[in-house]
C-alpha cells in the first residue's frame, strides 16, 4: 500500500524500530529560543552531557526581546536574565545564536525558513508549539517540551509513537478577498481545537497548491490550534524556488540530488489517510474569531453566535464563558465590534507578504484616532526588506507604530501588552484569555482585515473601506 | 523522573473544557530559568476569583485534578506541568488532553488519565457532594477507583513501564548510541547544517 507524505518523511528518519517500543527518530534541525531551553541546558550540565550535534542546532532570541530601544539594556531584569542565560548556554555548549541586534535575529519560525535551514523532507523540532510552521516545506516539524529539548540536545533523536494522518483537501480557488489566515481559521472552526489531536494534517488540493510559501506557512503554523501535532504541505516548484539560493540551501550537484529526493515526497495515489476533511474554497469569506479559543470563529459578515445554538453542552458552556470574557453579546454583528488595538506580526503573519498586504490596505489612509496599531516584523531580515520597499513609511504615515522584530504582543512577554478590558484585532494565532496581556481581548484576523480594522476602528475587511469611501463621497 | 505506581488523594473538580496552557501558567511566569517555584502561577488569573475551585477551603490539599475535555491545549510550555506538580497535583483526569501537554506530563511523572466524559461528570458530582471523597489512580492496574466508580484507562505499555520505573529517557536512548552513529554516517550530504 502507498504511503502518505508524513509517513515517508517519518520512515526516512527511523534510527531504531522495535515491537512495543516507540520509534527512535533522527532530528535534522533543532531550533532553540530563550524560554523553553534554560532547564534543558541545566539538565545537560547536571548529567555531564554535551550537545551531540551543534551543527544541527540554532538558537535565536524572540519571546522576551523588546521592540523599542533595543540598543539599551533590557528593562525587565527577569527577561534580561533569561536572555543572558541563553547567551551563556550557547557559548558554553557551542551553539550558534542570533541575539538581539543581530541581522539574523527574529521569531524562530521566521528565521529557520529564511536561512534556508528548513527544507523538504527534514525533521524539525523546537520547544515551541508553532514549530508546525515549517511543515509548509514538506518537513515533519513539531513542537516539543523542555524534557524533549534536553533529549534532542543530548542525542539528536526523539522516541516517538506514530501519529495518525489526516488530509484536509481544499478544492477550487480562494475568492480574491480570502487569505490563508481566513482559510485556516475556517478549518479550525470546522474541525475544532481538539479535532486534530493525535494527527499530522496534510493540506492539499488546488487552493493549497496555488498558495505562496508565506501563505503555506500561515496555514501550517496554526495546525496546532486544531490540536494537531504537525501540518504538512507536499513540496513543489513553489517550495524549491523559495529554498534555492538561500544561505543554507544545497548548491550544484547537491541541489540536484536534494530536488530529486524532494520530488519523491508526495502522498502516493493509493495511500490511505486515517481521516479526511474536504473544504470548498469558493464558499469561504474573511473570517474572525469571537471567542477565547481559535476554534470559536465565524465569517466577518456574521453575528456573535448565541451560546444556546450549540448542541453540545460543553461547547455551549465554553461559548457562554467566552462571551462574558470578551464582553460581547449574542447577535451583535461582528462588523460592529470596536477595537482599541491592532497588532500585525507574529510567526503566523509577520512575514514580508503579510506586511505588504497590510500596507497595501493602509496606503493613503489613516489609522482611526481611537486605535493604536503596532506593526512588528517577524525578523530583522523581514524588517530590512520592508524598509527597502518603503512599507515602514506607509505604516508610519498612516499613524501606525513600526517596531523592532520579535514575538511582541503575540504573547506579551515583553512590554507590548494589552491592558485589562482592551480589545485587539491581532494577526497572531491565539485568542486565549489574557494571552496578549491580563484581561485583554483578542480577535484573530488576517493582515488585510487588521489593516482595514485599524482604519475604521471596528472589525472590517478592505471591502468595507471602499464602501465607507463611497458613502463619504456621496455625502 | 519520579516513579508513579499508584496514588490516592482528594480531587479538585475543574468544570471547564479547553483549559489552555496560558491559563495553567501565564507567559510572564515563563521567564524563570528553573523547574520549581511555579505553584504561585498555576491558574493565576482564575485564582483572583474567590469562588475558583482551588480557592475553596473544601478542596485544599487536593492532589488529583479532574477537568473537562481538551486540557492543556496551546503552547508546548512544560512549565504547565511543573506548575501543576509544584502545586501538589500527582495526576490529572480529562476526557482528552492536548498531545504536547500529555507528552510533557508523562516525561515528568505527572500521570494524565483519559476517562470518558460521563465518568468525569460522575467524579465531579461525587466530590462536589463530598469534597472529602478520595480517588485512587492505580497505574499498575490501569484503573481509577472512587466510591461507586471503577474505570479502567488506557496507557501504552511503554509509557506505563517508563512511569512505573521512573526511567530517564536520555539514558535509555543512549543505549542505542551505535544505531544513532550509523544513521548519522548514512545521512544524505545535502541535508542542512547550521555551522559551516
Ligand atoms: S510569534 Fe507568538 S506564537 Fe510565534 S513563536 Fe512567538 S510567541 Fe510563539
Amino acid at each position: 500500500m502507498g504511503r502518505t507524505l508524513a509517513e515517508k518523511v517519518w520512515d526516512d528518519h527511523v534510527v531504531t524500530r522495535a515491537e512495543g517500543e516507540p520509534d527512535l527518530l533522527f532530528i535534522d534541525l533543532h531550533l532553540l529560543h530563550e524560554v523553553t531551553s534554560p532547564q534543558a541546558f541545566d539538565g545537560l550540565r547536571k548529567a555531564g552531557r554535551e550537545v551531540r550535534r551543534t551543527d544541527l542546532t540554532l538558537a535565536t532570541e524572540d519571546h522576551n526581546t523588546p521592540t523599542l530601544d533595543i540598543d539599551k539594556p533590557i528593562a525587565d531584569p527577569v527577561s534580561r536574565t533569561q536572555l543572558e542565560t541563553l547567551r551563556k548556554n550557547c557559548a558554553d555548549f557551542g551553539v550558534r545564536l542570533h541575539p538581539l541586534g543581530d541581522v539574523e535575529q527574529g521569531v524562530v519560525h521566521v528565521v529557520g525558513p529564511q536561512l534556508g535551514l528548513t527544507q523538504p523532507g527534514t525533521t524539525v523540532v523546537c520547544g515551541d508549539s508553532h514549530t508546525s510552521t515549517h511543515g509548509a516545506f514538506g518537513a515533519l516539524a513539531f513542537g516539543i517540551g523542555t524534557s524533549q529539548v534536553e533529549h534532542v540536545l543530548a542525542t539528536q533523536t526523539l522516541p516517538l509513537a506514530p501519529f495518525k494522518t489526516m488530509a484536509v483537501t481544499v478544492n477550487g480557488e480562494l475568492p480574491a478577498d480570502v487569505t490563508a489566515k481566513d482559510l485556516i481559521l475556517a478549518i479550525i472552526a470546522r474541525i475544532g481545537t481538539g479535532g486534530g489531536q493525535g494527527y499530522v494534517i496534510e493540506y492539499r488540493g488546488e487552493a493549497i497548491e496555488k498558495l505562496s510559501m508565506e501563505a503555506r506557512m500561515t496555514i501550517c503554523n496554526m495546525s496546532i490550534e486544531a490540536g494537531a501535532r504537525a501540518g504538512m504541505i507536499a513540496p513543489d516548484e513553489t517550495t524549491f524556488a523559495y529554498v534555492q539560493g538561500r544561505e543554507h540551501a544545497p548548491e550544484g550537484e547537491e541541489w540536484d540530488a536534494a530536488v530529486a529526493y524532494w520530488k519523491t515526497l508526495r502522498t502516493d495515489a493509493d495511500a490511505v489517510y486515517d481521516h479526511e476533511v474536504v473544504i470548498e474554497a469558493d464558499e469561504l469569506a474573511p473570517f474572525v474569531t469571537w471567542g477565547t479559543n481559535p476554534g470559536q470563529g465565524a465569517p466577518l459578515s456574521a453575528s456573535v453566535p448565541d451560546p444556546a445554538s450549540f448542541a453540545d453542552e460543553s461547547a455551549k458552556l465554553a461559548a457562554e464563558r467566552a462571551l462574558e470574557y470578551m464582553g460581547l453579546a449574542a447577535g451583535q454583528p461582528l462588523r460592529e465590534v470596536p477595537v482599541d488595538t491592532v497588532f500585525v506580526g507574529s510567526c503566523t503573519n509577520g512575514r514580508i507578504e503579510d506586511l505588504r498586504s497590510a500596507a497595501q490596505v493602509l496606503d493613503g489612509r489613516r489609522v482611526s484616532g481611537d486605535v493604536r496599531m503596532l506593526v512588528v516584523p517577524g525578523s530583522v531580515r523581514v524588517a530590512l526588506q520592508a524598509v527597502e520597499e518603503g512599507l515602514d513609511k506607509v505604516f508610519t504615515s498612516a499613524g501606525a507604530e513600526w517596531r523592532h522584530a520579535g514575538c511582541s504582543m503575540c504573547l506579551g512577554m515583553n512590554p507590548d501588552q494589552l491592558d485589562p478590558g482592551e480589545r485587539a484585532a491581532s494577526t497572531s494565532n491565539r485568542n486565549f484569555e489574557g494571552r496578549q496581556g491580563k484581561g485583554g481581548r483578542t480577535h484573530l484576523v488576517s493582515p488585510q482585515v487588521a489593516a482595514a480594522t485599524a482604519v475604521l476602528g471596528r472589525l472590517s475587511s478592505p471591502s468595507d473601506l471602499a464602501d465607507a469611501h463611497e458613502t463619504a463621497g456621496v455625502r | 523522573m519520579e516513579a508513579f505506581t499508584t496514588h490516592t488523594g482528594r480531587v479538585a473538580p475543574l468544570r471547564r473544557s479547553n483549559v489552555d496552557t496560558d491559563q495553567i501558567i501565564p507567559a510572564h511566569w515563563l521567564k524563570k530559568v528553573t523547574r520549581d517555584g511555579f505553584e504561585g502561577g498555576l491558574f493565576e488569573a482564575w485564582r483572583k476569583d474567590p469562588e475558583f475551585v482551588l480557592n475553596q477551603e473544601a478542596y485544599q490539599g487536593a492532589t488529583v485534578l479532574v477537568a473537562g475535555e481538551d486540557f492543556g491545549t496551546g503552547s508546548s510550555r512544560e512549565h504547565a506541568v511543573w506548575a501543576l506538580q509544584n502545586y501538589g497535583f500527582k495526576a490529572v483526569i480529562s476526557p482528552r488532553f492536548a498531545d504536547i501537554f500529555r507528552g510533557n506530563s508523562l516525561k515528568n511523572g505527572l500521570l494524565t488519565v483519559v476517562l470518558p466524559q460521563e465518568t468525569v461528570e460522575r467524579l465531579w458530582e461525587l466530590v462536589e457532594a463530598d469534597p472529602a471523597t478520595e480517588v485512587t489512580v492505580d497505574l499498575q492496574e490501569r484503573v481509577v477507583r472512587a466510591p461507586g466508580v471503577e474505570a479502567s484507562f488506557e496507557l501504552d505499555e511503554n509509557s506505563r513501564w517508563r512511569l512505573l520505573e521512573g526511567l530517564d529517557d536520555i539514558s535509555l536512548t543512549l543505549k542505542n548510541e551505535d544505531a544513532i552513529a550509523a544513521y548519522e554516517s548514512s545521512r544524505a550530504t545535502f541535508k542542512p547544517r547550521t555551522l559551516a
